[in-house]
């Protein structure tokens, strides 16, 4: 392998650097291209329920198994800590907080990513390699409307349902696990939960966030199968990248959402 | 008018890079109306491009694109997509809408530029689903078809909207005999029954002078040589010799550029 | 056709996502639906607010009456100003009524306790309330032991 000097190193630096400018501004054109503007040929409502089917239902089964094991956990490792202090009762509003405001949209956003995120990326990533994004431009139709956009908006809505499903769900989970197991009093449980837990505060909050992270999520999934090398292994690269984008994306983007949230400025 | 009739397509002065390569120079092809016309040249040089540039899915750098009169480039979206109706497609692949079964796949271009009722879509899909001989294919689903099958389909599609242009890229790879024999006479039999124009792009040399009437040979960004099928197999030129007999070494050499052979071998490495 | 599935797939979707919001409002948040109560404002000064938040309850005997809505410093007397919002119900409490911070068990969060007085008066919107006790801080509550201890050590 030929070594590489330090000047080499630099101006690879500089290059990577300016790639990712340019991926940022094509992202961005795509993004405006496919959502805003005059709406395009074909489908519209039809295809937007055929893709919140595929993005949306299809992911309830890992969202809810996951919700209810995380409740399930965060109830039992909870309960243990808790203990030490005097302060089992508490048990309740520990799951309840810890699932709305971060488990519940993250947990859900990486989830999210891995199963749909790659699904998307990869169904388009195929359709780039077989022609069909070419032979819809032949016919006249602009694939940015008809392949993306409805691929776009089902993301955006789904994610924020499958965010709260699996809040609820784990918080159920939470329940069974500290009222009928450990033995936490369904009274003080739910009541703690309910004198601590602030509807705009909490809930509505962890919508705002997953919201975010649906936006992000299905950006970055649609355009990496948009913008991938029409082969099999630009699809499987592209597929890779979709799920360590998203999965950096959503863990830095809670960061600040929960500073700017949650933070006492 | 009379000029425009004479050729349906018209590529004057094209130039296209991409990047900092240049993959046409100041080129000019004339497809005439009605004929089929062949585009060949070795791997590489850029036919699938110059189909592309025909079909206005890329911008010429220099130069106009002319379809029945209209330089594409310039035109506004919505003259764009009228244009397209008399423009029929047929890529490698096929490139059928997997989601989408035989039947709805043909019904596209229609859905798409027509508002025509359902009984008469389905009249008119099952017509051209019978040109191709896959009438009784209508239900199953892309993944279900060989690959000639789809092809065939994909031709159905292309020729749902009775387009004036048809053009196929590499139609004849990785067929069959049989498929190869199917492909050849519905390429012909479509271009003389609806009197449309037919681009070939194709390496595929026997099949396509076969079919041909008259073809252009592409290479280095420029046009090498252009004739009918009889008048190229007899040229001077060395490079188009070597295309139409198909000779290992010559204007294309054989060896990759490499360093001293000799040296290589016995020398540090 | 398989669009209906589909279509029922996905109102079903989002008719259980609904379903869940309204279930984290009402029986996770305890989102009461009577919050539209009529409230009327009161102020208290304390020396030493410490550890008492936004929101935090006002209960008379027992019973929550309403919340803190504000805490500001009060520039004048350097005291501490808590504003809160009462349930326009209890409107009967007395100009000479206590205001403590308390707090709920051990490792609970500060509320505010009310106790009402003797005087014929009532408090109205915008009134406020002068008897105050503050939060109780740890470390006075130690230095005040420390120094017990020493005085009886002094005096023995």
């Amino acid at each position: 392998m030929r070594k590489k000097s330090l000047l080499e190193r630099i101006r690879l630096l500089g290059r990577s650097a300016i790639d990712i400018v340019g991926v940022l501004g094509r992202s961005g054109m795509f993004l405006m291209h496919a959502l805003v503007g005059r709406r395009g040929i074909g489908g519209g409502f039809q295809l937007l329920v055929k893709q919140l089917y595929s993005v949306g239902v299809m992911s309830l089964l890992i969202v809810v198994v996951s919700g209810m094991f995380i409740g399930m956990v965060l109830a039992l490792q909870g309960f243990s800590i808790l203990a030490k202090y005097g302060s089992e009762q508490a048990t309740g509003q520990m799951v309840a907080l810890t699932l709305l405001r971060e488990l519940g949209p993250v947990v859900t956003a990486l989830l999210f990513a891995g199963r749909a995120g790659s699904a998307l990326t990869a169904e388009i990533g195929n359709m780039k390699a077989t022609e069909q994004l070419s032979s819809l431009e032949m016919i006249g139709v602009d694939p940015l409307k008809y392949i993306a956009a409805p691929r776009l908006w089902a993301g955006f809505i789904s994610l924020p349902v499958l965010a709260i499903i699996f809040s609820v769900v784990g918080i159920w989970g939470g329940s069974w696990v500290a009222i009928d197991w450990l033995g936490v009093y369904d009274g003080s449980f739910w009541a703690n939960m309910q004198n601590s837990v602030n509807f705009n505060e909490d809930v509505i909050n962890g919508v705002i966030k997953s919201i975010v992270f649906a936006f992000v999520v299905t950006w970055i999934a649609v355009f990496q199968g948009y913008d991938c090398e029409a082969t099999s292994e630009g699809i499987s690269r592209a597929t890779t990248k979709t799920v360590v984008y998203s999965s950096l994306a959503i863990l830095g983007l809670d960061f600040i959402l929960t500073a700017l949230m949650f933070g006492d400025f | 008018m009379s000029a425009d009739n004479d050729y349906a397509v018209e590529l004057k002065g094209l130039s296209f890079t991409r990047g900092s390569r240049s993959i046409f120079n100041n080129v000019d092809i004339r497809i005439p109306r009605g004929k089929v016309t062949g585009i060949m040249g070795p791997s590489g040089c850029g036919k699938t491009t110059l189909l592309r540039l025909m079909g206005a899915q890329l911008r010429p750098s220099a130069g106009q694109v002319l379809v029945n009169g209209q330089d594409l480039p310039t035109l506004s979206r919505s003259d764009l997509f009228d244009a397209r109706k008399h423009m029929g497609v047929l890529f490698q692949s096929g490139a059928l809408f997997t989601d989408l079964d035989v039947f709805e796949n043909v019904a596209f271009p229609l859905r798409v530029h027509t508002d025509l009722p359902d009984e008469m879509i389905r009249d008119i899909v099952l017509m051209k689903l019978q040109a191709v001989g896959l009438r009784g294919a209508v239900e199953l689903m892309p993944d279900e078809l060989s690959g000639g099958m789809k092809r065939r389909v994909a031709l159905a599609r292309a020729i749902a909207m009775d387009p004036q242009i048809l053009m196929y890229d590499e139609p004849f790879v990785g067929q069959d005999p049989i498929a190869m024999g199917v492909l050849v006479r519905l390429i012909r039999l479509l271009n003389d029954a609806l009197g449309i124009t037919s681009i070939v792009v194709s390496h595929d040399l026997a099949e396509t002078a076969s079919i041909a009437d008259y073809i252009y040979v592409v290479g280095d960004g420029q046009v090498l040589g252009q004739g009918t099928p009889a008048e190229l197999m007899a040229a001077d030129n060395p490079r188009i010799r070597q295309f139409m007999k198909g000779e290992p070494d010559g204007p294309v050499p054989f060896h990759f550029p490499a360093p001293d052979y000799s040296a290589d071998l016995l020398g540090t490495r | 056709m398989q669009n209906r599935t589909l279509e029922i797939g996905v109102g079903m979707f989002l008719l259980a996502g609904i379903l869940a919001l309204v279930l984290l409002a009402l029986r996770v948040s305890g989102l009461s639906t009577s919050s539209t109560t009529d409230t009327y404002k009161l102020y208290a000064y304390f020396d030493n607010i410490a550890g008492l938040t936004v929101r935090a309850k006002v209960s008379m005997a027992g019973v929550t009456i309403g919340k803190v809505t504000a805490i500001d410093l009060d520039h004048d007397h350097f005291t501490g100003r808590v504003t809160m919002q009462i349930d326009k119900r209890v409107n009967n409490l007395t100009t000479d009524s206590t205001a403590s911070i308390l707090t709920a068990g051990l490792l609970g969060e500060k509320y505010v306790g009310l106790s009402v007085g003797g005087e014929d008066t009532v408090l109205k919107d915008g009134g406020t309330i002068h008897d105050t006790q503050s939060s109780l801080v740890l470390e006075d509550l130690i230095g005040k032991f420390l120094m017990n201890s020493v005085n009886n050590k002094d005096a023995k």
